[in-house]
């Protein structure tokens, strides 16, 4: 046994430093993306659950226990159905599309601090690079619409760029908020500015920002109430119309991917990370587990703001096409501007939860 | 002061939280869910299902082929042709009753003078060839035979109202 061990342990240290590098990177990036896909898995269960109890029914319960199968028995139908290419449509493009939905869905997390020690890639410009791949998502659905050669789908396709392009700044300024409050475009940084439990979260003194972050990245990731990408009482499903099978799949397991995602986001940005809460309390004693960052905050933190994501589509109507351009234009944007004013005079004069923050 | 007020309301989302409570109260209540095959709800003993012809309990047919359902039955589901039996009674030879066009309204159990038609509460049943539809008289003195308990407790519990 010992001698197996120093075996490989010696074709370990016979690797060059760089290709070890990249073997502990490529482990990373399969462990983060094969965890992110079952996660995704169980979302669409959570969801089907969450949704089905507000509704007073029990959502699904048949395939192994607790109904827990469901998501497996979901993605087999996927993978044996026809992948059905309309004759019309841009083929190449048609194959693609999918592949740019998903693809920025999951890079994004390189970057993202899952626990105090494990990053994939921790970068500067950490917050520069998810604002970039958040917005380079919405190729996938934009080329989607356009090669299907479908109105439904062009619809679908003009209606998400025209929503995404107009929260994605609202999103931005509200992220310029975080940003002068941490004083690093550097997520683990952002995450170690707030340490200290809860009252140190940057929730406090950036509260509007969090509220307009949050329902933006529900637009962002064309959820309800704001999916009129899809609606389908009007335009079918939207820019995925034509979409089936596996293609259809990865389409779907990218718009579950960006909920993880924004989740975690906004976990990071204003509660924390992986920060715990109690970390202030001292009488819970030193060495106490509660007080400790871990992953299971993170964890803790993403499935709440899931949850939050399924409890409003489950509450609100979808709006109107031109009520989400005016909240997006009219309101979110006036109200980060005018927040990122007042924290910097708050921070400037060092008044109540904004003093500790970085000028 | 109106417009004011509502303004602040409008950019509190309070209508918006509302609405989120009421969905949250609904999470934690009970689901209403009847797991069917294995639950099932409640059901009157009106209940009108699939169709029986009854018979006397010393097994004469209780139907005379007066063709009152027939003429009642508004879907015109119903075919009859009689003829006189070996005893010398007027019964029916041919009883059709077609399930694609009964709409289970109950006007020929209603109409019979003899509580000879009857609706059961059967709904379970299905069929798996054209064909099947059709409830020749077989199948509903059949069907009124296997059932006869049930029936009779039907009609026993009804009869006050009557």
């Amino acid at each position: 046994m010992d001698a197996l061990v120093q075996m490989v342990l010696d074709i370990w240290n016979s690797i060059p430093a760089d290709f070890q590098y990249l073997i502990v990177t490529l482990a990373k990036i399969l462990l983060v993306t094969i965890t992110v896909i079952l996660v995704v898995a169980f979302t669409t269960y959570f969801e089907r659950k969450v949704i089905g109890h507000m509704q007073g029914r029990i959502g699904p319960n048949r395939v192994g226990p607790l109904g827990l199968g469901q998501p497996f028995a979901d993605v087999i139908k996927l993978l044996i159905k026809e992948v059905v290419v309309p004759e019309k449509s841009n083929r190449f493009l048609f194959v693609i599309a999918p592949l740019l939905a998903i693809i920025p869905a999951l890079a994004t997390w390189a970057v993202i601090p899952l626990a105090p020690n494990f990053v994939i890639a921790d970068i500067n410009a950490g917050l520069l690079y998810v604002l970039a791949l958040t917005s380079v998502g919405v190729y996938g659905i934009i080329l989607a619409g356009w090669a299907t050669n479908s109105k439904y789908a062009f619809l679908g396709a003009m209606r998400s760029g025209a929503q995404i392009v107009a929260y994605e700044i609202a999103m931005g300024f509200a992220l310029v908020g975080v940003l002068m409050a941490a004083g690093s475009l550097n997520l683990g940084d952002i995450t170690r500015a707030q340490a200290g439990g809860f009252s140190n979260w940057f929730l406090v003194p950036l509260l509007p920002l969090f509220f307009v972050y949050f329902i933006s990245g529900v637009a962002e990731t064309n959820r309800a109430p704001f999916d009129v990408t899809e609606g389908e009482s009007e335009i079918v499903a939207g820019f995925h119309v034509e979409y089936s099978g596996v293609a259809f799949a990865v389409f779907f397991l990218a718009e579950y991917a960006n909920i993880i995602l924004i989740s975690a986001l906004t976990a990071i940005f204003f509660l924390g990370g992986w920060a715990s809460p109690f970390e202030g309390w001292a009488f819970l004693g030193d060495g106490s587990l509660l007080r400790e960052p871990s992953f299971i905050w993170l964890a803790a933190k993403i499935c709440f703001f899931i949850f939050v994501f399924f409890w409003l589509r489950a509450t609100f109507p979808r709006y109107r096409y031109d009520q989400i351009m005016r909240l997006g234009w009219k309101v979110f944007i006036p109200v980060t501007i005018v927040w990122i004013a007042v924290e910097g005079v708050m921070v400037w004069l060092q008044l109540g939860p904004w003093e500790r923050l970085a000028g | 002061m109106n417009k004011l007020q509502s303004y602040i309301k409008t950019f509190l989302l309070w209508e918006l939280w509302l609405g989120l409570s009421v969905t949250l109260r609904n999470f934690f209540k009970r689901s209403v869910t009847i797991q069917y095959p294995e639950e099932k709800t409640p059901q009157s003993f009106r209940f009108r299902g699939l169709h029986a012809l009854r018979r006397y309990p010393n097994g004469e047919e209780r139907c005379i082929a007066c063709k009152l359902c027939e003429a009642v039955c508004p879907a015109l589901a119903i075919t009859i042709e009689s003829d006189v039996s070996d005893d010398g009674t007027r019964r029916t030879t041919r009883y059709d009753i077609d399930l694609f066009k009964c709409i289970y309204c109950g006007f020929c159990e209603e109409a019979c003078p003899v509580d000879a038609i009857v609706e059961t509460r059967i709904h379970e049943y299905h069929m798996e060839a054209p064909g099947e539809n059709i409830m020749t008289k077989d199948k509903l003195l059949a069907v009124g035979e296997k059932f006869d308990a049930m029936i009779s407790a039907d009609k026993a519990a009804d009869a006050k109202y009557r």
